[in-house]
């Protein structure tokens, strides 16, 4: 059993994180069970849902198809730390207005992966931003409001450039 | 009554100076869930915590003949592995039935199966550990001997003679049958120039919640109290079911819900893991958390909607509708579920159908039976989009036999608007309903006519367009008359405690619970309103049994309708004891003082006579300097229930449109409408989400989902991958009309608008569908989930 437990280096939210991993544990589990950070949640644990929805060394992947030991030497960043910079609070904003949100729980992976698109630049159409969505599950809002308020952040970005 | 915009102006009888109600204020609860800083149950953790994992039967149903647990005792991290006998010396069994449903019967149920698993997915076991993980190490580790008995899936054939007992004692497999008759439906058959007969069959679904079931138990046998962080809808049902299968007394149990990852029903019912879970920690004295993983959540959560409904209706040739008559079957599993049984489903449908119309000529029967599958029982909307898409496929196929315009069929025979108040042919009371107002708002908003001209401009060119509609009625703010009489402890009353603190602001307690539907916006707008503050200084404190008057929770829409009524009388109530308390500062007479914007005014001319934080201070630290004898009262209770009518029915209007690809069966939705009554709207934009929401719930249970079983009682598809759920490229955008008939029953006039999208929905997706395909000559299509293989059957494809 020598080989199950893994000594990680690793930086979350911009601080140094140390920690003897599970090889079997996943990146979701070991942001909220080891490191308290619970913005990221946990629906599915297969990869369909996107509630864990986390950012690894600039990428959005899904924090129950990556291990926590694979995460050696990343840069990770969840709701957390992207919410505390200041990066989404826009997005946020809009969310909030809009009504973009209702029980929550996919939120913070709806934000991310909104943000993600949106970080391209430009004015994506509906259908673009639906698309781009498509793998975050809502339950609660039926994902119109969600639009709207990705597609009105779009917009005051790209006025806010010219 | 009056049409509105699709974003309503305050309301003239609530129109109190700074009225917050009709306005779209946003929640006050947000930012924390947008921050990842929401306490979901799941995210809590206590000292001393261990988890719990449980085994289940990989049988729909056997006999447990041994469970060998010594080498998962000795599992790493293993706390303690417990049995439902060993378990059964804490928790007592129940019984899921109402004594309201006449004759309704099941047997009782334990939190972990003793001796007999009775579907898939059933718990024979508890590990119990350190981490998750190593309780589900332990889990496999637990060796249980199990004699498969044969499964009883089919529901056709459930109540043959040569089908097994699944409860010997009970002598058959019935659960709860209804038989119903009104006017004279023979003699409305007989006068029809047409009658339209056919089966419609509605999948299995479930609510697929995306935080799954949750729950941590703390029993603290220092002070003899158990406290539950429950991700539920109702916290003050769960104390008393904790408390009387613990053998607790009420006060002993305390129930915490903060933040709740989806309900929609499915987190109304006792689940016997989470009551293993309460009785594991009052059994290992130390608190114990179970989280469903979502494979659990597939065979555990209940599922609805799994009906077979026969369904006739007569039709003369100028369009009137002169009988209905419907033959429910449903399979429920082998539990009725506790505390609201599993009959209540088929009761509404029973209740429901063919209810927007006059047509006094009514059969119904229902009849409800075990089998060994996961439990049935109520999920958003319970009924309605089965009654809605049997009356509305019905009336749409009779219109399409004469040969009438769906919307003209509905004409001649929806309930007038000046009809009321009036019944139902099911017996059901209506106060006020608006359905040709909606009917032609709908109209109006779709563009019927030029939708209509360009189906036809592109049918030309091989594009299979189809336009759909469904009128409905839902059930809210349900009185003593849901449950209450049935003997079940579920509150029907509910109530808001409101006072203020020492700096002026409001505090708002109650029974109704959050589930991200807005109930603390909405009850933070009332309380303002009605006491007289900005909306910034209402904190409102819900889910929690100990600190919240005793109340209901949230569910078939009442939480706005009631809880929102409750907060307006509060703050009524706290508002003449401010005003008395000011009027003893000022020497003014209180009837001469209003509260405004957070001040003590002069209520003729506005002008502000004192603050509130400084009437706080005055009453709660210089209490000296009133006159003697007077004591400031700064807090105020209110309860209410509905008392006039045992329902406020609320109805509607959607219409879908859609297109069809023939060659594949898939169905693109391109757009949809609603038009709903649910009397006063206090918040527009969370009315407006409620029904968007609700909509495309609805959508999915008509196209994608279903909990496919095998005739051994195997779920095939308990995964997110292989369940489809309806995600944002595939749904369309939803626009929103509303028409006011507020109810008089209370002050507000608010009616529930929970469950109105859900249940109009299915209906009106069908009708498309058939409405696309009649010209094709294929057979009108009655099966839900509306999959591909069953277009392209219908279409003669395949």
């Amino acid at each position: 059993m020598s080989e199950r437990f893994h000594d990680i280096v690793l930086t979350v939210n911009g601080e140094d994180v140390r920690e003897r991993v599970d090889a079997r544990k996943t990146l979701v589990d070991f942001l909220r069970e080891d490191l308290s950070l619970t913005g990221s949640h946990v629906g599915c644990e297969h990869g369909v849902c996107g509630a864990c929805t986390v950012r690894v060394d600039g990428v959005v992947l899904r924090g129950c198809l990556m291990l926590a030991v694979q995460c050696d030497g990343a840069h990770v960043e969840t709701i957390e730390g992207v919410s505390d910079r200041g990066e989404i609070a826009d997005l946020q904003s809009a969310f909030e207005t809009r009504n973009a949100l209702q029980c929550g729980y996919c939120t913070p992976g709806m934000l991310l992966t909104a943000q993600e698109l949106l970080a391209r630049g430009g004015v994506p159409s509906r259908d673009e931003i639906r698309a781009h969505i498509s793998g975050n599950y809502c339950r609660c809002t039926g994902y119109q409001a969600i639009v709207d308020a990705v597609e009105a952040v779009a917009q005051a970005r790209a006025g806010g450039r010219r | 009554m009056k049409i509105t915009g699709d974003a309503p102006s305050a309301l003239s009888a609530l129109d109190r100076p700074n009225s917050y109600i009709g306005r779209s204020v946003p929640r006050p609860n947000l930012a924390r869930l947008t921050q990842g800083r929401a306490q979901y149950v799941s995210d809590v953790t206590l000292p001393r915590m261990a988890h719990v994992a449980f085994v289940r039967s990989p049988y729909a149903h056997a006999r447990i003949t041994a469970i060998d647990t010594a080498a998962a005792k000795k599992s790493p991290g293993v706390v303690a592995v417990v049995t439902g006998a060993e378990l059964s010396k804490v928790i007592t069994p129940w019984v899921g039935v109402l004594t309201h449903l006449k004759g309704i019967k099941s047997a009782p149920q334990h939190a972990i199966a003793i001796e007999r698993a009775c579907w898939q997915g059933e718990a024979v076991c508890a590990v119990v550990a350190r981490t998750r993980a190593e309780a589900e190490d332990g889990c496999e580790l637990v060796d249980v001997t199990y004699q498969e008995l044969p499964a009883v899936t089919g529901a056709e054939t459930a109540l043959d003679p040569s089908t097994p007992i699944i409860h010997p004692e009970l002598g058959d497999n019935l659960t709860f049958e209804r038989k119903h008759e009104a006017g004279d439906p023979d003699k409305g058959f007989a006068d029809a120039d047409a009658v339209v007969e056919t089966t419609f069959i509605f999948g299995r679904h479930t609510g697929v919640t995306n935080e799954p079931r949750a729950i941590v138990a703390d029993w603290n046998p220092g002070e003899a109290r158990l406290t539950v962080y429950q991700g539920t809808q109702a916290p003050h049902m769960m104390q008393n079911l904790f408390a009387k299968h613990l053998g607790l007394e009420e006060h002993q149990v305390r129930v915490l819900t903060k933040d709740v990852g989806g309900s929609f029903g499915i987190k109304v019912h006792t689940y016997p893991d989470e009551m293993a879970t309460v009785a594991l920690s009052k059994l290992l004295k130390r608190p114990v958390k179970f989280v469903a993983d979502r494979i659990e959540s597939f065979v555990t959560d209940i599922h609805a909607r799994d009906h077979r409904v026969k369904a006739k209706i007569g039709v003369k040739n100028d369009g009137t509708i002169t009988a209905f008559e419907i033959d429910d079957l449903t399979g429920i599993g082998p539990y009725s579920v506790y505390p609201r049984t599993s009959g209540i489903e088929a009761n509404q449908i029973v209740n429901l159908t063919g209810g927007p119309y006059t047509c006094p000529n009514y059969r119904a029967r229902a009849r409800v039976v075990f089998q060994n599958k996961n439990v049935m029982c109520q999920y958003r909307a319970v009924g309605h989009p089965i009654a809605t898409a049997v009356t509305e496929g019905l009336v749409e196929l009779a219109a399409a036999r004469i040969g009438c315009d769906p919307l003209e069929i509905r004409r001649r025979n929806l309930i007038p608007d000046d009809g009321y108040p009036c019944t139902g042919a099911s017996g059901i009371k209506f106060e006020q309903l608006s359905h040709h107002e909606c009917l032609a708002h709908l109209d109006a908003m779709m563009n019927y006519a030029g939708l209509r001209a360009e189906q036809e401009r592109l049918r030309a060119h091989g594009v299979h367009r189809g336009i759909g509609f469904a009128a409905f009625i839902e059930v809210t703010n349900p009185s003593a008359a849901f449950y209450g009489v049935g003997g079940a402890k579920i509150s029907a009353q509910d109530g808001v405690t409101m006072k203020l603190d020492a700096q002026g602001a409001l505090i708002c307690q109650t029974g109704v619970t959050e589930q991200g539907q807005g109930a603390e916006a909405v009850i933070a707008q009332v309380a303002a309103t009605a006491f007289g503050v900005p909306i910034e200084r209402v904190r409102v404190i819900t889910g929690d049994t100990d600190n919240t008057p005793y109340g209901g929770g949230t569910w078939a829409s009442r939480a706005a309708g009631i809880g929102g009524e409750a907060a307006w009388q509060a703050g009524k109530a706290l508002r003449a004891n401010v005003l008395a308390c000011a009027a003893s500062i000022l020497q003014a007479k209180p009837e001469g003082l209003d509260i405004r914007n957070g001040a003590i005014v002069d209520g003729a001319t506005g002008t502000e006579r004192l603050p509130l934080h400084e009437l706080a201070r005055i009453a709660y630290f210089r209490p000296d300097t009133l006159p003697p004898g007077f004591q400031a009262e700064l807090m105020a209770t209110r309860h209410y229930v509905p008392r006039a009518w045992p329902f406020a029915f609320t109805n509607g209007i959607q219409a879908s449109y859609l297109e069809v690809d023939t060659n594949t069966g898939f169905v693109t939705l391109l757009k949809h409408w609603c038009v709903e009554d649910c009397g006063t709207i206090i918040n527009p934009q969370l009315v407006d989400e409620q029904i968007r929401g609700g909509v495309v719930q609805g959508l999915g249970g008509a196209l994608f989902e279903h909990c496919l079983y095998d005739e051994r009682g195997q779920m095939l598809n308990g995964n997110m991958a292989d369940y489809l759920v309806p995600m944002a490229a595939e749904m369309p955008d939803i626009e929103i009309g509303h028409v006011v008939s507020p109810t008089a029953d209370s002050e507000l006039g608010a009616k529930g608008a929970g469950e109105a999208g859900t249940a109009g929905a299915p209906g009106a997706v069908m009708n498309a569908v058939n409405d696309a395909l009649r010209p094709l000559g294929a057979q009108p299509i009655t099966t839900m989930p509306l999959a591909p293989e069953v277009i392209l059957r219908a279409l003669g494809r395949v």
